[in-house]
């Protein structure tokens, strides 16, 4: 057998939702290394010193630049379990400006419970906690730009 | 309005080397990159990178809505969108002007143009530009009057095609039928849209291109030709400048001839029109324009020494376009061999993986643009283009000389490379004389004058 780019994504995707760093997979004689950029990217960012970057901007706003040195640690307790999101967008908390939250900390979710809104151009996405528990932190601020595969909440699974 | 950050909606080499110039102007960079690009060079020469989606390209950078609201996110004043990917999309460029981005690139209207090959063709022939005897066929039966009047052998192209896709060579009139439903449904499927047109199939023929910029108002310049003859199925490998033995008089047709049709467009920005000359007969034919930056642009900043990106930057800017014809000296030769991660041992496979060294080129006259440093990986969902390895010399045996001493210098492991193959091309008699034609590599690949095939 061989891989499939589908099959690859798929490794991706499972690395990502795991606690390991990197995966050595070699099948068929094809070998794949993927690795997660989580620990690297704080020392790139020292090492080549703080951008160029305009105050009062999203961009300034981000505290350091590369996308892994804003991401939080991925939780060490196996019962917490990261919300992250499907797509780069708009993130919400609410269904509309002043309505209460979808969900505070503390709160009790499901799998399918909408947990907030990412919105790409006009276009509404709902995202679900996809676990069963409680939500223990949220990460993402209302309003800001959020990445693909970025944690959003971290849950706390129940039982 | 001056643009202080760009988004750069791509990867590899070409999102390294707009990174470079967006320094070199104090421009800042946002790269829009897909999971498995995270942790690729130009994600850590960026000022930032913002990831877009999972790696297959239909899920990041393919997602015209994605791209846009990175940019809006992020505050980019514009948008970069390299070659490729979205480069050539009108709905790109559409949804940038009316979200208050620039798009750094044509308009949406001239991407249409250039882009439905039918019209292409119209509009070189309103700007007495020639084009190869052909047309669009509306049925089997037309097809084959039509095909009866240009003679076989002849090709089928896709409308929505280009740059080689979508095309069926017809050496017999009875095959046309055939061929039409075939390469309708491949170019249905392709580029979603099935119309066909018909041209005839010259022999012996050289791909020359001629390089333009526009301000979008009628102003247009040309920087020369590029030569790319050296291609393997429709896929170029080895680019020059200026194109070997070409009558001056027909290079200055062929320059000519491409400002006629870009300025016919009031064509924007950087751009690439595509000529088939005729080995035989010193006559040409226009091909096809490209609406964006091209891999191949470097030979053309190494004898302008003008950069091509910065250029690009400056006119989406509206910044007034003072470069005038008489102002572009071109100077030298220069050749550029695309270092692919493709097996020349396996019919070319694209080969994928962890590249454990890779020792690149340096030395009087030569340029890298590449993203590949040891430990790079090179995924598998993208093109295989490992970097370019540009030369520049006074003269062409000069550039020559030192190009054999930078590829047998580079050090690719871990990866299969078509380092071989551009090894023997260049030593080849017939390249060495210059001037080949595009069925070169085929004819080298069976004579075996060229390894491992």
């Amino acid at each position: 057998m061989s891989l499939t780019a589908a099959d690859v994504a798929e490794i991706m995707r499972l690395l990502e939702a795991s606690h390991f760093d990197e995966l050595e997979l070699e099948v068929d004689g094809m070998k794949i290394s993927l690795r997660r950029n989580a620990a690297g990217g704080a020392e790139r960012a020292a090492a080549r010193g703080a951008p160029a970057v305009r105050a009062a901007t999203p961009l300034a706003a981000a505290a350091t630049p590369g996308i892994a040195s804003a991401a939080p640690a991925p939780p060490a307790d196996p019962a917490l379990c990261d919300v992250s999101s499907p797509l780069l967008g708009t993130f919400y908390r609410a269904p509309k400006p002043g309505a209460p939250p979808f969900v505070e900390v503390g709160a009790a979710v499901e799998a399918d419970t909408v947990i907030a809104i990412v919105e790409v151009m006009k276009l509404m996405n709902t995202v679900r906690a996809g676990v069963h528990g409680t939500v223990a932190e949220i990460f993402a601020r209302d309003g800001e730009l959020v990445e693909y595969g970025q944690a959003l909440m971290r849950v706390r699974r129940a039982g | 309005m001056a643009i202080r950050r760009i988004l750069i909606a791509n990867r590899g080499e070409i999102a390294a080397r707009i990174i470079r110039t967006c320094r070199k102007l104090g421009i800042e960079t946002v790269l829009a990159a897909s999971a498995a690009d995270r942790d690729s060079l130009p994600a850590r020469l960026a000022d930032r990178t913002v990831c877009i989606g999972a790696a297959r390209p239909g899920e990041s950078y393919l997602k015209v809505e994605t791209i846009v609201q990175a940019a809006l996110g992020t505050a980019a004043d514009a948008i970069h969108p390299g070659y490729g990917f979205l480069s050539e999309r009108a709905p790109l460029a559409r949804l940038c002007e009316a979200s208050g981005v620039l798009f750094i690139g044509p308009t949406a209207a001239q991407i249409e143009a250039v882009g439905d090959k039918l019209r292409a063709r119209a509009e070189a022939e309103a700007a007495a530009v020639p084009i190869v005897p052909g047309g669009a066929v509306e049925s089997t039966h037309a097809a084959l009057e039509l095909g009866r009047r240009i003679g076989a052998p002849l090709l089928v192209k896709a409308v929505g095609g280009g740059g080689g896709r979508g095309m069926q060579r017809v050496d017999r009139l009875e095959a046309l039928p055939a061929a039409l439903e075939l390469a309708a449904a491949e170019a249905g499927a392709a580029f979603g849209d099935a119309r066909v047109y018909l041209e005839r199939y010259v022999a012996s023929g050289r791909h020359v291109e001629v390089q333009v910029l526009g301000d979008g108002r009628g102003q247009v310049v040309h920087l020369g030709e590029r030569d790319c003859s050296v291609q393997r199925r429709y896929q170029k490998l080895i680019e020059e400048t200026p194109a070997p033995h070409l009558p001056d008089e027909l290079r200055h047709a062929l320059h000519a001839a491409a400002v006629r049709f870009a300025r016919r467009l009031d064509y924007r920005g950087a751009g690439t029109v595509e000529f088939l000359v005729d080995a035989a007969t010193n006559a040409f034919y226009f091909l096809e324009m490209n609406a964006r930056i091209q891999v191949e642009h470097p030979v053309t900043e190494a004898v302008c020494g003008i950069d091509l990106i910065a250029e690009q930057i400056a006119i989406a800017g509206g910044a007034d376009f003072t470069l005038q014809q008489g102002e572009v000296r071109r100077e030298g030769a220069a050749i550029e061999c695309r270092i692919n991660a493709e097996d020349p041992a396996r019919d070319f496979q694209p080969s994928p993986g962890l590249v454990r060294v890779a020792d690149w080129p340096a030395g009087e006259g030569v340029r890298v643009d590449t993203h590949i440093t040891a430990g790079a990986r090179v995924p598998p969902f993208y093109d295989s283009l490992l970097g370019k390895i540009i030369v520049h010399g006074p003269d062409r045996t000069t550039a020559l000389t030192r190009l054999r001493r930078a590829i047998a210098a580079t050090r690719i492991e871990g990866v299969a490379t078509n380092l071989s193959f551009h090894a023997a091309v260049l030593e080849h008699p017939e390249f060495e004389r210059g001037g080949v034609d595009t069925g070169f590599v085929a004819r080298a690949l069976r004579g075996n004058a060229v390894p491992e095939a």
